[in-house]
């Protein structure tokens, strides 16, 4: 270990060490080199950003200080001490606690039950119980953090639910507390209070880790900020020191247009008509209410809403892949809802990039060419009757990795090595090739590196500009509003409004938290 | 060699080294095993590969049993890659008799060749018959394929007893079997040497084995040359993405199922219409069984299921010589043999992985 940094351990002027210590940690899953010698140390009382795209080695990084991976190279130390963090439950006994980005929640289980899971201290369960209301008292005054001990968890809300974690974390005697994406599922506003529950954990002196990729919440709530780009820490800074642009140039290596150049749209006759739709879930609960709305040729229709809020169910439904329970689904006047089958929506015109490219879009075991058919094996140009013509389905593929630049331009890659940018082209290449009438897209660019971002975009205005009807659907508000021509907002199943692209942000956040413009706002 | 990053391996490792290294290990165990009983495991071994490999009388058995092996084995493999676990190939390959049976029996009227295709067929059929109420079951019903088709060979077995004693039997006869299939036939080993002048030993060695030959390539080419192939491949490779891209999975399920079951039912003209000429009692003889643990030997892949065929082929003939030369080494020592050849090759398929991966890769320095 020849790290420069493990030289200078005695710090000037005999300060308190850090909280957390991170030195040389280096990482590789196979081919991907996660982490590159990462060195990184956390003031005790401060919150500390963690940002960078999704692929930047962020959250490998933390799964490392929380015992989730065993970093190949590198040492871990707490308040100063060298530690062996081999399991969570070790990152736990030095005080390290974590919210992970999905709930490690039992639904069917109290809060109360929850928080003590996993320190039951004995083969009955009472004395814990007992034992943990109190703390939860104790830690419901010292930082706001009121839930009732004894609501059944999955019937609180999300906001709620992330209290919950944090609470458990606390409960195990957490000094320091990691959150990964906390506001991923969260409204502004129930962001806004989490944010000043952090501020308050930090004046109790507790050390707060967050992972974002969001660069307004670094900006609204931490002290210092790492900024991580392909695995190595580019630059950390005092937040005060640094502005939203400047971060945003770290993370990606060079300034990005963050606004999509778009000319004036000329929107067409209607394409995609929806009236009235409906559907319930399997236990009966409705999770689109009666959404009606249109897409005419030639324009971007995009729908904001904070991820669950029946976003992905219109999709499914217009894609054919759900039955409307209600309403109807016109494509260019005919009713298509009751089809609900994607092969003949795609014969009829309508394409579909889906929200999640690795579950859907693509088959990740399959060479790049296979999948860049599905869906469209069943097409005549790509064999006879019953065969697929292994070169027709080959040189479709090149050209379409060629149109999209695709990188590799390898048709013979299984489709999991690609990247998660050149996955998304190779889906969007697969769905605009065939000259679709309504492309319907979900999360165009999540999980995609910035410069793809760009790509996609402009594609998509191109797409526009040619005519097509595009339905979008994403959970960044800058994606809507920058590509949208018309936004609608949904919450809860159903369409809040409409907007122009120019709305106020706040405005959009209130109709994305359920709050319509006639309605009190909540006591925040 | 040089030091690359943590890549991939070589293809040949994935394909070549790592089965042959769970072979081996496999063989090193059992040997223990025949130490163990007092018996020089490498005279075993020996007379193991002699009794398969050192005649021709040897080498015909190891084929004959490979036919059924390959057949049953390419049934499991295509049923894997729609995500279907058929264990059903024993009771499929079993009803398939029925159609071999009927057909040789009952198409007397028409010219041999024609009754012989259809005797091929009709035991397909009978097969797919066989795979396809389970595999619908599972579509609309929701019942578990491996719970319908393990039930399927109970109920295969019974109805057969009932439908050869009560039906085919005929009258007056003590042997619970048809009578003899005279019209249409496969050729065996010992008359197609005859007919050119060769004088080979007699042997259920017939000419389905080229039909296994075939059987083999028509799967592979059904798989990765075909539409459907593409779909049954996608269904299993991950159903969700399948749905979106417009394939109906119930279809695909039932499907599936029926082609599983027709490949086993091969098997049924090798021993119905290739050996026996008759319908007897329990003629797959746990071949549909070995057919899991070929599939999962060979990747499910018809090359490496004809491969694992042959390994086991050579395992039952070279197995059987050895309990005849060493009658401590029973049938049931042959029968542990297979089964740790299924453990490591199966259970513990991915057991040297690392072992192999860290002779590839120079450990990096720290």
């Amino acid at each position: 270990m020849d790290n420069p940094s493990v030289r200078h351990e005695k710090r000037p002027g005999g300060d308190a060490p850090p909280a957390v210590e991170l030195i040389g940690i280096d990482k590789r899953f196979g081919p991907v080199h996660a982490n590159r010698n990462v060195s990184l140390a956390i003031g005790k009382g401060s919150i500390h950003g963690i940002i960078g795209e999704n692929g930047a080695g962020k959250s490998t990084l933390m799964s490392i200080l929380f015992g989730f991976y065993a970093a190949d190279a590198g040492e871990i130390r707490v308040n100063g001490r060298k530690v062996d963090i081999k399991s969570s439950g070790d990152a736990i006994a030095q005080g390290i606690g974590m919210v992970h980005q999905h709930f490690m929640l039992v639904e069917p289980f109290s809060v109360l039950e929850n928080v003590v899971l996993g320190a039951e201290g004995g083969a009955l369960i009472g004395p814990a119980l007992g034992r943990a209301r109190s703390v939860l008292e104790r830690l419901a005054r010292d930082y706001e953090l009121d839930v009732d001990p004894d609501a059944i968890v999955g019937t609180l809300p999300v906001g709620l639910q992330q209290r919950v974690e944090i609470l458990k974390a606390l409960f195990k005697g957490a000094d320091v507390l990691i959150l990964d994406e906390p506001t991923g599922v969260l409204t502004p506003n129930e962001a806004d209070h989490l944010f000043h529950i952090l501020r308050g954990l930090r004046d109790q002196g507790k050390t707060v880790i967050i992972i974002t990729h969001k660069l307004n919440e670094i900006m609204a709530v931490t002290d210092r900020v790492s900024v991580m780009r392909r695995g190595e820490l580019v630059a950390t800074v005092d937040t005060k020191d640094t502005s939203a642009a400047a971060l945003a140039e770290l993370m990606v290596g060079r300034s990005v247009l963050l606004e999509v150049e778009k000319g004036e749209g000329h929107p067409g006759a209607t394409v995609l008509a929806v009236d009235h739709l409906t559907w319930h879930d399997g236990k009966g609960v409705a999770r689109v209410r009666d959404v009606s709305f249109t897409v005419r040729a030639g324009e971007i229709v995009g729908i904001a809403g904070v991820s669950g809020n029946g976003q992905s169910e219109l999709l499914d439904l217009i894609a054919g892949l759900k039955r409307p329970s209600q309403g109807q689904i016109l494509l260019d006047g005919q009713e298509i809802g009751h089809l609900a089958d994607p092969a003949r929506l795609r014969e009829l015109g309508v394409a579909h990039v889906p929200e999640d490219r690795q579950a859907r879009g693509l088959i990740m075991t399959f060479e790049e060419c296979e999948s860049a058919i599905l869906g469209w094996h069943n097409d005549p140009a790509l064999g006879s009757s019953l065969w697929l013509d292994r070169e027709r389905v080959q040189n479709r593929a090149k050209a379409d990795m060629q149109a999209f630049d695709v990188r590799p331009q390898d048709c013979h890659l299984k489709s999991a090595k690609f990247s998660g940018g050149n996955q998304q082209k190779i889906v969007l290449a697969r769905e605009i090739g065939r000259d679709p009438k309504l492309l319907i897209v979900g999360q165009p660019t999540r999980g995609v590196d910035v410069g793809a971002i760009e790509f996609i975009h402009r594609r998509l205005i191109e797409l526009r500009d040619q005519g097509k009807a595009i339905l979008l659907v994403s959970v960044e508000l800058d994606e809507i509003r920058s590509l949208s021509d018309r936004i609608l907002v949904m919450f809860a199943g159903e369409i809040m409004g409409e907007r122009a692209p120019e709305t106020d942000e706040r405005e959009l956040g209130l109709l994305m938290a359920g709050v319509r413009p006639g309605d009190k706002p909540e006591a925040a | 060699m040089k030091a690359k990053t943590h890549g991939e391996l070589p293809a040949y490792v994935d394909l070549v080294l790592i089965p042959a290294t769970n072979l081996v290990v496999a063989l090193l165990v059992a040997g223990l095993v025949v130490l163990i009983i007092g018996e020089n495991p490498l005279t075993a071994l020996g007379l193991l590969l002699k009794g398969a490999l050192g005649s021709v009388r040897g080498w015909s058995y190891m084929l004959y049993y490979a036919t059924n092996f390959t057949f049953t084995g390419l049934a499991v493999a295509v049923a894997f890659h729609a995500g279907l676990f058929n264990i059903g190939g024993e009771g499929q390959a079993y009803v398939a008799g029925l159609g071999a049976a009927v057909a040789g029996l009952g198409l007397e009227f028409l010219p041999w060749p024609i009754a012989l295709v259809l005797g091929i067929v009709a035991a397909m059929a009978m097969g797919a018959l066989w795979g396809f109420i389970p595999g619908y079951l599972q579509a609309r019903r929701g019942s578990h394929i491996v719970i319908t088709t393990i039930m399927f060979n109970f109920i295969a077995a019974s109805l057969m007893v009932y439908l050869i004693n009560n039906w085919f039997r005929p009258a007056g006869r003590m042997a619970v079997e048809s009578r003899e299939i005279t019209h249409i036939a496969l050729i065996n080993l010992r008359d197609a040497g005859a007919a050119l002048g060769l004088a080979l030993p007699p042997s259920p060695l017939n000419a389905t084995v080229f039909l296994a030959g075939l059987a083999a390539w028509a799967t592979w080419y059904l798989l990765w040359r075909t539409r459907l192939g593409y779909e049954i491949r996608s269904v299993g490779a991950n159903p969700e993405a399948a749905v979106y891209g417009g394939i109906k999975l119930q279809r695909i399920i039932m499907i599936t199922m029926a082609i599983s079951g027709a490949l086993a039912g091969l098997m049924a003209v090798n021993e119905v219409l290739g050996v026996h000429h008759r319908l007897i009692l329990e003629f797959a003889g746990g071949a549909g069984f070995v057919g899991i643990a070929v599939a999962l030997m060979g990747r499910s892949h018809p090359v490496g299921v004809v491969l694992a065929a042959l390994l086991f082929g050579l395992l039952y003939q070279g197995g059987a010589e050895l309990s005849f030369a060493k009658p401590a080494i029973t049938r049931d020592m042959i029968v542990v043999i297979q089964g740790l050849v299924i453990l490591f090759m199966g259970a513990l398929e991915q057991a040297f992985r690392p072992l192999l991966a860290s002779l590839f890769f120079e450990p990096e320095k720290a």
